[in-house]
């Protein structure tokens, strides 16, 4: 005879009383898990497609719409590069890149071009006291795929075009549009005369369609020069983790901002962030209809078992039960409910979601066997906080009184 | 060994003071069979949840082996009815859902015996009751006269000195009856002190001494040869 062997067949002898309590902590932690199993890759096709766009977060000057900005990327409005240098010192979470971008009309071959001054990557690391300031690394609990440009590619002037911001770039050194290289019938290497200064041209960018094509992008402390205005910007273009966005990001930036316009482009992602707040509401909404009905299903049951067997607890103590001992058949059980019931939900749960995930979400889903753990630790956790006041109730009775009663 | 001094047991009862003991004061030796008689109601099971540690008196002590039980914590007088107290109830009380081996296993679990030994030990004495063959039986599977041997093997499982019985035949047919105060006997033989409350006069005259109750006061001991004082 061992304890768990007590609590196993008193279980067994009564388990039509116990199957509703079991079938309720199952069901609940069933929706959850499906729940939380679909949002996870919900929030990861969010975050997929958010990092495929590149920048989603814009510093604009306060006057700027975001269609000027798209249209021409010359609204002749500027503001401080020293705001770079606040975001870049702040302690924001999910800032995974900053590009600030000064952009002015070039004339080359007869042709108006946009010359687009850029901070390299290495100019942020160059600065010692921007490092460790954390926008280069990825925040706890940041949801975006793919690689923190430069961090783990090798450097290649062409993943401007994608990813926004580059390794290197020399002062005298340009990147060219697809479109400007066409017109101009430019190649790599070839020298290039922008307002009376050389440059070499480093990299020839493929086509994107969009108006970065018809952009040659240079230092942007050489465009500054060129510009005349000193160390202003039209824009500082913000690789946001998406995840933070959801939280606050963009009104965080306005707060430590307050001069600047900060908008961002989550429209693009916002039928399926929609599907991820419903879901988290969801996930919310059950987890508190669980706790709600599921315990005080289990504290009802609990309560009948231990008034149904005070018989037996009276005999127990007669035989030399203490009520520590009592109390653990109580709870041991309710350990036992709890954990079946967890893994089972999170069996039946996972199941569900991956057959529904593609259908509700639009994803693909995978099983998450972290997932097991938490459904355990939620369903055991909420068996044993439900059944201590009945188990209490059992430890504490008068085992001659059980004897009187019956 | 056991000893109650001037023990009264009062409770309300809608709104009215009931005394179940009245200033009951007795001395059972070691190795005496005591036999508490009387009509229903007038006290006999509290007396002897009073001597098991089960039931606070509203006044007076009861010691066991010189040590005032109800000094100690509800827990340690359970501890105290592992190492010391055998119970016998009138309905038996046997777990339902639990085999006749495992139900003698239960009070050796208590005790922290390893289970193995739990097993041979619990064998041996429903062996010695008469029930070797019925060891996976549930309760529910034995006729009423081996239930109350199932649990006469459980009540020998911690080898107890003192064996406090509720009405032990007081379910069974005579013959039956018969048997288990011959076991009580055979318990008293080995050095055990046993205290049991009947309402049957045939097994009253098998014990060693009588205790008459009457309105939870302790009228006359028919054949006193121990200390007994009447209340």
């Amino acid at each position: 005879m061992r304890t768990h062997t007590l609590v196993w067949r008193e279980i067994f002898e009564r388990k039509s009383q116990l199957f509703t309590s079991f079938l309720a902590i199952l069901l609940g932690i069933t929706v959850i898990v499906s729940i939380k199993n679909i949002s996870f890759y919900s929030e990861k096709a969010v975050a997929r497609e958010m990092d495929s766009l590149g920048a989603n977060v814009l510093v604009l000057p306060k006057s700027t719409s975001l269609q000027e900005y798209y249209s021409a990327d010359m609204h002749g409005e500027e503001i401080p590069e020293e705001y770079v240098a606040r975001l870049a010192m702040s302690d924001l979470e999910g800032l995974d890149n900053l590009s600030p971008k000064l952009s002015m009309p070039v004339t080359l071959g007869g042709k108006r071009f946009t010359l687009t001054g850029i901070l390299p990557k290495s100019e942020f690391q160059a600065k010692a006291a921007w490092q460790g300031a954390g926008i280069f690394s990825r925040p706890a609990g940041c949801g975006v795929i793919g690689t923190v440009p430069g961090a783990d590619e090798p450097p290649d002037p062409k993943a401007l075009v994608r990813k926004r911001v580059i390794e290197t770039l020399e002062s005298d050194e340009v990147l060219v549009g697809a479109d400007v290289a066409s017109s101009l019938g430019l190649r790599e290497d070839q020298t290039l005369a922008l307002s009376g200064k050389e440059f070499r041209v480093t990299a020839l960018l493929p086509q994107t369609g969009t108006v970065d094509d018809s952009r040659v992008f240079a230092h942007l402390h050489t465009v500054q020069e060129l510009y005349g205005k000193g160390p202003v910007i039209n824009a500082i273009e913000v690789v946001g983790c998406c995840e933070q966005i959801s939280k606050g990001l963009v009104q965080k930036i306005n707060q430590l901002l307050p001069e600047a316009k900060v908008v961002t482009i989550m429209q693009i992602a916002e039928a399926q962030i929609k599907i991820n707040q419903l879901m988290s509401r969801l996930g919310t909404i059950f987890l508190v209809i669980i706790v709600l009905v599921g315990g005080s299903g289990i504290a009802n049951y609990m309560y009948a078992n231990v008034f149904e067997r005070r018989r037996e607890i009276g005999t127990l103590m007669a035989l030399g039960a203490d009520s520590w001992f009592v109390l653990r058949i109580f709870l041991l059980k309710a350990l036992l409910l709890g954990t079946v019931g967890g893994i089972g939900g999170y069996v039946l749960g996972t199941v569900m979601a991956v057959v529904l995930g593609p259908r509700l979400a639009g994803v693909t889903v995978l099983p998450m066997p972290l997932l097991a753990l938490w459904a355990v630790a939620i369903s055991a956790g909420l068996a044993l906080a439900a059944s201590y006041f009945p188990a209490r109730r059992a430890a504490r009775l008068d085992p001659c009184a059980t004897f009187r009663e019956i | 060994m056991l000893t109650m001094e001037n023990v009264t047991k009062s409770y309300p009862h809608r709104g009215r003071i009931v005394t179940a003991l009245a200033g009951a004061t007795i001395d059972v030796g070691r190795g005496d069979f005591v036999a508490v008689v009387g009509p229903s109601g007038s006290g006999k099971s509290t007396l002897l949840l009073i001597l098991g540690g089960m039931l606070s008196p509203s006044a007076g002590r009861v010691l066991l082996e010189g040590q005032s039980i109800y000094d100690l914590s509800a827990d340690q007088r359970a501890r105290l009815r592992k190492k010391k107290i055998g119970f016998v109830f009138q309905t038996f009380n046997l777990i339902p859902y639990l085999s006749a081996l495992e139900n003698v296993e239960v009070p050796l679990h208590l005790a922290g015996v390893a289970p193995r030994q739990q097993e041979s030990r619990a064998a041996a004495l429903l062996e010695r009751v008469g029930l070797g063959d019925r060891l996976d039986h549930k309760p529910s599977e034995l006729s009423v006269g081996q239930q109350q041997r199932v649990a006469l093997a459980r009540m020998l499982a911690n080898d107890p000195a003192v064996i406090l019985a509720d009405e032990p035949t007081g379910n069974l047919d005579p013959e039956t009856g018969q048997q288990v105060i011959g076991f009580f006997e055979e318990c008293h033989r080995e050095g055990r002190t046993v205290i049991m409350v009947t309402h049957d006069p045939r097994a009253a005259q098998r014990a060693k001494r009588t205790l008459r109750l009457s309105d939870g006061a302790i009228l006359h001991e028919p054949d006193a040869r121990g200390k007994l004082h009447v209340a």
